[in-house]
Formats: C-alpha cells, sequence, structure tokens
C-alpha cells in the first residue's frame, strides 16, 4: 500500500525507540496536584470549591464557563489547599485550584452512569463529552464537544482520528493503538454517531506498521470505517496537511475543517471518548510519553491531571548529567520549561529532557537565500521573506504574504542551515499584524 | 521551586529556554560550504589528470588569496573573521577551477582578490551579495586579461582531432565536432575543473542527492538547451551543434550544477528556479549562437543573478488553500 502525503515538511529523526516498546504504566497519586483553571481554548473553567473542602477522585471542582470551555474534575482523593495563581507548562502563571492528597481513600471515586452505545444519541454523547471536561488531545485542548456540534449548514461527511504523531519521541498515540484499539474504534464510532457521518478513516503513519496491521484487521468488518497509511513526514499530523493526504482537499486560511466536510479528532481524545461514555469516568488523567536521551528511564505514563513535572521526572529516575532542556510536548511545538513546579494539563502529551547533543544549537549566520524553508513549508509561504518583513517593521507586507497563516509548526526553522530562529521572528511579526488588524477593526 | 533543585547529582543545572522547534537539522552555513567543496574533488582529480599536477598551485593561489581578502576585509570592518566557515575557500576554488590551465599565478590572485573584494564583501559579505562572486572574479580577469583567458593548453592526453582549440571554439570557427565521449571524459581543451562532464557530474549529482543543490535549477537549464538550442539544431543541423553537444561542451554542466545554484544568487522559490534556469539556457544560446564568444555561461549566469530579486519578487507560491496566487 502506497502512503498518501501533502507537499513540503521534513523528516526529523525519530526517536521513537526509546520508549515505543514500553506499555502504560500507572503514575502514582502525588502528594499535591495543580489544576489550572484553563487547560483548554476558550473561557477558563468557574471553581465551584473552596479552600478546606474535601474532594474525591472525579469530582467536579470548576464548572464551564460558557459555550467554549470545559470543566475540571479532582485527580486525587484530598483537600482543596488553595485557589490562586500557580506557574503552568504554557509559561505564565494561571488562576489553579491545588489539592493535597490524602491517603487510605483510594477506594472513592466518581463516576457518571455508564451508557449504552446501541441506544445512546447523538444529543446524549455530547452531553457526556461536554460533562467529562474532553478537550482536544492534540495539543491545541480545543473542548471537544464543541467540535461535535457543528452549525446546522455545515455538513461534515467525514470524521478523521489523527495516528500520525509526527513529532518524534511522542508514542502515546502509538501505545494507544496497540494496546486499546477496541475502545479507539468505540471512540470513534461514538464520534460518527454524535456527527451523523457514515465514514470514519484513521490515519497512521508508515512508521507505525504494526499499529497500521492491528487497526486494519480490527477494522475490516466495521461498516465505513478504513485505516490509511500516510508518509512518515512532519508536519503530517497538523490537521491541515491530514486533511489534505486523505481527502485531497485544502483548508483555506481562517476556515476550519468543517467547512471542507471534516471533523479530525486525536486518538486520545476518541479514546477519553469511549471512557466517558461506556465507562462513566470523567477526564482525569493525562497519557503521555516521557523520553529524550536526557531522561534516565523513558517511559509511557498515564499521569494524574495536575502532577508537577518534577515529580514525573523523579519517578523516570531523574535526568543525566548532559541534560539541557526539559520541554512539555513534542520537540518540533512544545515548550521549553523554566519551572519543574508546573502541573501536567489535560492535553499534555510528552515530557522530554533533551541532551546538547539532540538540541544541536549553532551558531546563527546571515540567511543564504537557499529556500529550503519555501521549499519545506507545508503551508507554501515564504518563511524568510516573512522574517524579513517583521525584521524591517513592514508588517503590512508581512501580512499581505500571509505571516498570519502560519502554524508555527517549525519545519523552516529545522531545515534553516543558517540556524534563522525562524518561528521566533514569525510569531513577533504575527502579533504585530494581529493587534495592527485589531486597530483597524476599532477604527472602523 | 526551580530547576536547580531537580535531583540531587545536578545541582546547579540551568536549563536552556529557546522556543520551538527544540531540533534542527543539524546543517551549517560552515557544513554546506565544505561539502559543496568537498563535491569538487573530482573536478579537481579531473584538472590535475588531463593538465598536470602543477594545476594545483593556481587552486592553491586562488583558495589562499580568497581566504586572505575575506579575512582582510571582516578585519578592517571590525565584523568577524569567518576563515573556518569554508565559503571564501570555495569562491577562491571555483574561480580556479574555471580558469585555462597554466594561467598565471599573479592574474589568479587579482581575480581571488576581485572575487571576494567587489563581488562579495563590498555587498556586506555572505548572504547579501547579488552576483556569484566567483564568476565577478572570472568576469573581471576575463576584461583584464583577454589574451591569456582564452590561451588553452593540450590537455596531456589529448586525442587527435582536437587541437588547443576548445570544443566550442573549434566548432563555432571551423564547424569542427568533438566527440562526446571526449566531452564526457574530458579530455579536452578547456577550463581546469570544467572539461569533464563524468566529474561534474559526480560532485554535482552528489549535492543534489544531499539537498544542497536544487535538482529544479540544473534541469531547467537542461530543459532549455533543449528548447533553444535543439529548435536551432533542428532548423538546421549543419550551422548549430545538437542539445547533446550544447550540454556536454564548455562550461555549461559546471555552470549549471556549481555556478548558477549558488545559494545566495539564486532564486528561492520553485517556480522562480525554473525561470532562472531556462533565462540562463537562452541566454547562453544566444550568446554561443550569435555573439562574438564561443563561450557565454558566465556572463548568462551573471545575467540572471541580476533579476533574482525580481523573480523572486513574481514568483510567490500559491499559499496552501488559497485559490489565487499572493501578488506582491
Amino acid at each position: 500500500m502506497s502512503s498518501k502525503t501533502f507537499r513540503g515538511g521534513v523528516h526529523p529523526k525519530e526517536y521513537k525507540e526509546l520508549t515505543e516498546h514500553l506499555a502504560f504504566e500507572y503514575f502514582p497519586a502525588p502528594d499535591e496536584i495543580i489544576l489550572p483553571l484553563s487547560q483548554h481554548l476558550g473561557k477558563e473553567a468557574k471553581p465551584l470549591v473552596k479552600k478546606g473542602d474535601e474532594v474525591i477522585i472525579g469530582q467536579l471542582v470548576a464548572q464551564a464557563d460558557g459555550f467554549i470551555s470545559a470543566p475540571i474534575h479532582s485527580s486525587v482523593n484530598g483537600k482543596v489547599l488553595s485557589i490562586g495563581k500557580e506557574v503552568t507548562p504554557l509559561g505564565f502563571p494561571k488562576d489553579s485550584i491545588v489539592i493535597k492528597s490524602s491517603e487510605n481513600s483510594a477506594d472513592k471515586k466518581f463516576s457518571f452512569p455508564p451508557l449504552d452505545p446501541e441506544t445512546i444519541t447523538p444529543d446524549e454523547i455530547r452531553q457526556r463529552v461536554a460533562e467529562a471536561g474532553i478537550v482536544g488531545q492534540g495539543g491545541a485542548a480545543f473542548p471537544t464537544y464543541v467540535k461535535l456540534s457543528p452549525p446546522k449548514d455545515k455538513v461534515i461527511n467525514v470524521v478523521i482520528i489523527n495516528g500520525c504523531e509526527c513529532e518524534p519521541y511522542l508514542t502515546r498515540d502509538y501505545r494507544f493503538m496497540i494496546e486499546r484499539h477496541d475502545d479507539l474504534i468505540s471512540g470513534l464510532k461514538l464520534i460518527m454517531k454524535a456527527l451523523g457521518v457514515k465514514r470514519g478513516v484513521i490515519g497512521i503513519e508508515d512508521n507505525k506498521p504494526e499499529a497500521i496491521k492491528i487497526l486494519s484487521h480490527k477494522v475490516k468488518y466495521e461498516d465505513g470505517i478504513e485505516v490509511i497509511s500516510l508518509k512518515t513526514k512532519y508536519p503530517q499530523g497538523a490537521e491541515k496537511m491530514l486533511i489534505k493526504a486523505v481527502t485531497g482537499k485544502e483548508v483555506p486560511p481562517g476556515k476550519l475543517p468543517m467547512d471542507v466536510g471534516a471533523v479530525i479528532q486525536n486518538i486520545g481524545t476518541a479514546i477519553a471518548i469511549h471512557d466517558a461514555v461506556i465507562k462513566g469516568e470523567p477526564l482525569t488523567h493525562a497519557a503521555l510519553t516521557v523520553s529524550g536521551l536526557g531522561i534516565c528511564k523513558p517511559k509511557n505514563l498515564y499521569v494524574p491531571v495536575g502532577t508537577p513535572i518534577q515529580n514525573i521526572i523523579e519517578f523516570c529516575g531523574g535526568v543525566t548529567e548532559d541534560a539541557v532542556k526539559i520541554i512539555v510536548g513534542g520537540p518540533m511545538m512544545g515548550i521549553a520549561q523554566y519551572d519543574l513546579q508546573a502541573p501536567v494539563m489535560k492535553a499534555t502529551s510528552g515530557i522530554l529532557v533533551l541532551t546538547k547533543k539532540e538540541v544541536a544549537e549553532s551558531e546563527e549566520t546571515p540567511c543564504l537565500r537557499c529556500g529550503q524553508c519555501v521549499d519545506a513549508c507545508p503551508l507554501n509561504l515564504m518563511p524568510t521573506k516573512l522574517v524579513r518583513y517583521t525584521q524591517l517593521k513592514r508588517y503590512e507586507d508581512a501580512e499581505g504574504i500571509g505571516i498570519t497563516v502560519c502554524m508555527e509548526c517549525g519545519t523552516c526553522a529545522f531545515t534553516c542551515p543558517a540556524n534563522i530562529p525562524l518561528v521566533q521572528w514569525i510569531r513577533l511579526g504575527k502579533q504585530k499584524v494581529l493587534q495592527m488588524q485589531k486597530e483597524r477593526a476599532a477604527v472602523k | 521551586m526551580n530547576t536547580e533543585t531537580i535531583v540531587e547529582n545536578k545541582k546547579s543545572i540551568q536549563f536552556d529556554l529557546t522556543t520551538s522547534p527544540h531540533l534542527h537539522s543539524q546543517w551549517s552555513t560552515a557544513k554546506v560550504m565544505w561539502f559543496v567543496n568537498l563535491a569538487l574533488v573530482p573536478c579537481i582529480a579531473s584538472a590535475l589528470i588531463f593538465f598536470g599536477v602543477q594545476q594545483i598551485l593556481i587552486m592553491l593561489v586562488a583558495v589562499l588569496f580568497a581566504v586572505g581578502t575575506e579575512a582582510t576585509v571582516q578585519a578592517i570592518r571590525k565584523k568577524k573573521v569567518t576563515l573556518l566557515d569554508g565559503s571564501a575557500a570555495l569562491t577562491g576554488l571555483l574561480l580556479s577551477l574555471t580558469l585555462p590551465p597554466n594561467f598565471s599565478l599573479s592574474a589568479t590572485a587579482i581575480g581571488s582578490v576581485v572575487a571576494i573584494g567587489l563581488g562579495k564583501q563590498i555587498f556586506g559579505g555572505i548572504g547579501y551579495n547579488i552576483f556569484n562572486p566567483a564568476l565577478v572574479g572570472r568576469a573581471f580577469l576575463q576584461a583584464a586579461f583577454p589574451v591569456q583567458i582564452t590561451t588553452w593548453t593540450k590537455p596531456n592526453y589529448a586525442v587527435d582531432s582536437v587541437t588547443s582549440a576548445t570544443p566550442l571554439a573549434a566548432f563555432k570557427f571551423d564547424k569542427l565536432l568533438t566527440e562526446t565521449y571526449s566531452l564526457a571524459l574530458g579530455n579536452v581543451g578547456g577550463s581546469l575543473g570544467e572539461t569533464s562532464a563524468i566529474a561534474v557530474l559526480i560532485g554535482g549529482i552528489f549535492l543534489i542527492a544531499i539537498g544542497i543543490v536544487n535538482w529544479r535549477i540544473p534541469a531547467s537549464m537542461i530543459v532549455g538547451i533543449f528548447l533553444f538550442g535543439g529548435s536551432l539544431w533542428l532548423i538546421n543541423p549543419q550551422q548549430y551543434p545538437s542539445p547533446v553537444f550544447q550540454i556536454f561542451a564548455g562550461s555549461f554542466l559546471f555552470g549549471a550544477m556549481f555556478m548558477a545554484t549558488d545559494w545566495v544568487t539564486s532564486p528561492i522559490t520553485a517556480k522562480g528556479m525554473w525561470i532562472y534556469g531556462l533565462g540562463i539556457s537562452l541566454i547562453l544560446i544566444l550568446i554561443r549562437t550569435f555573439g562574438g564568444l564561443p563561450e557565454g555561461v558566465m556572463y548568462s549566469i551573471l545575467f540572471m543573478n541580476a533579476f533574482v530579486p525580481i523573480i523572486n519578487r513574481y514568483t510567490h507560491p500559491r499559499i496552501f488553500g488559497e485559490l489565487k496566487e499572493v501578488k506582491k
């Protein structure tokens, strides 16, 4: 079977061999968890508990505020210590509920009544996904039930499960496909039912032949579901690239996948939907990969949401002598950490400890106009020119050649032989352009 | 709590906080330049085989003066001296390989000084020049030493039919065709590193394979020769040489692989590369066919170098999902 793909992209060294063979382990309840009220895109949740309250696993501690928001549940049994600003892996502090976990109460747990997948209605699925606090597990953490509630005028004809896991190091989705393939298919069927869609596709990069084999076998007798092999290339898992590879359609700038009739869900999201609907479990744990040459014992873990990164690194044997960088997320789009008290959030997919050798930073030299960034940009932008315009403060010109279209995938900076921090410049330019657009709108 | 307390065996660790992406292809300017130098080894070898080991002196002089000029100018401008990035050495080496065998060493030195001084550093150094520096140096020598630079020594293993004239001159002035076999091997008159098509292709294909040379530039130039040279040949095969001869004779392949593909002075868009390559071939065929000189690779590349900024400006790719192309 030949693998489908998109134009452009790069193929970084994968490093998946560090963890791909390791089954998920359960991380024990930490002494203390930190639950930021904003672990999703949209409005932050409103706390329902106060200092001193006793809470149990699965208990609702903050409720969704408005349509684009998500509720938050405790991932431990314990007592609320405080509610206030705490550090987050996003780099800036946010209002959070801190819970001290108590011992000898492991049997207490809240769950929703399980629902029957045969008789469940689309509205019941949406409601359960909303009350379970499920957000996209791919990294952007968009509230999932919003994606399951498209406006009436949008016709959705395909649900694509994103099994690319194109970021190097991460093997969480791969382990899900190997260990929980039945739950994954069950989750996909629930998503299809909620959207009234007949066609489901699981897109998997061809560096995961085992997952392709197992899932192809499993979906053989499922109506309308197929597994598609995709070329191993970064950023194959970006929504626009995945839709292009699977359907041949391009999502225009500023539009959503649903505008071309597609809804994309991450592997982890489909499994969370299964857990919420069939087992009645709210989203209290994050599945993630702890990897990198700088961590002593790489692992795939189920971690209670809110666990500080520090605890997880200690659980994985600490860092090696030559570790230089700690990242939350993947190495291409993740965020470097300055405070290891920052907690794991619902959509955290990985914690990486990288060594000098992996990061391989070299000195920046002038742009050689080699055009490698232009060739590699999956969105057909001209990164070097966007950067030049930003450096010259020519923001209108940058806007004219599409700076706001950039998704900051990092492909350009990865290829740049002059080691120019292209993404950093483009981010700056984007901020300036968005500000300019806001001012323009205000004048009108 | 901060990162310093993370583990006992690392008390004073300070983690990097640079932004994503956190991985890199591990290419650098210097690494690229040295790989291009490496790709020229077959051409150096062919020069030494066909024209004698003493030709190494021309190369050494060219490289030394190029590197020396770069360092001097950088020191005067109080910039960081980048002797080890291989870029000035590459310019010197490229220049020397385009010179005739036994070319005067003092003139070679002048060529290198001009190539780096006027071709590169005057614009601000690496990345900022408009014209290919090695070709600027050669163009200067062509103007300053017109006789010397067109005096071609007979190669050591020349076949009888080839005298000291280059195959292009032999055809242009006497309608004598050189066999493609000799052109491929390189035992014909010509510039030091340019006579052997096989040597040039080994280096060029290596650079394409490792992603330094974008295949579109040599491909579009070859297509251009078939298009423009081929049309003339079809009109009158007695008067005009075949496109295969046009490709294998003279500096064409060397220019297509090593000169036109210079990153700084070639377009950055895919479409732009095609326009640029076709343009070079069009001008080349015009010079070779209707000009006074038998060869024109140098001038046609320099000419198209001048158009690169405008080509880049009008060949923006279509943004993903956008129906129309960006016009800017």
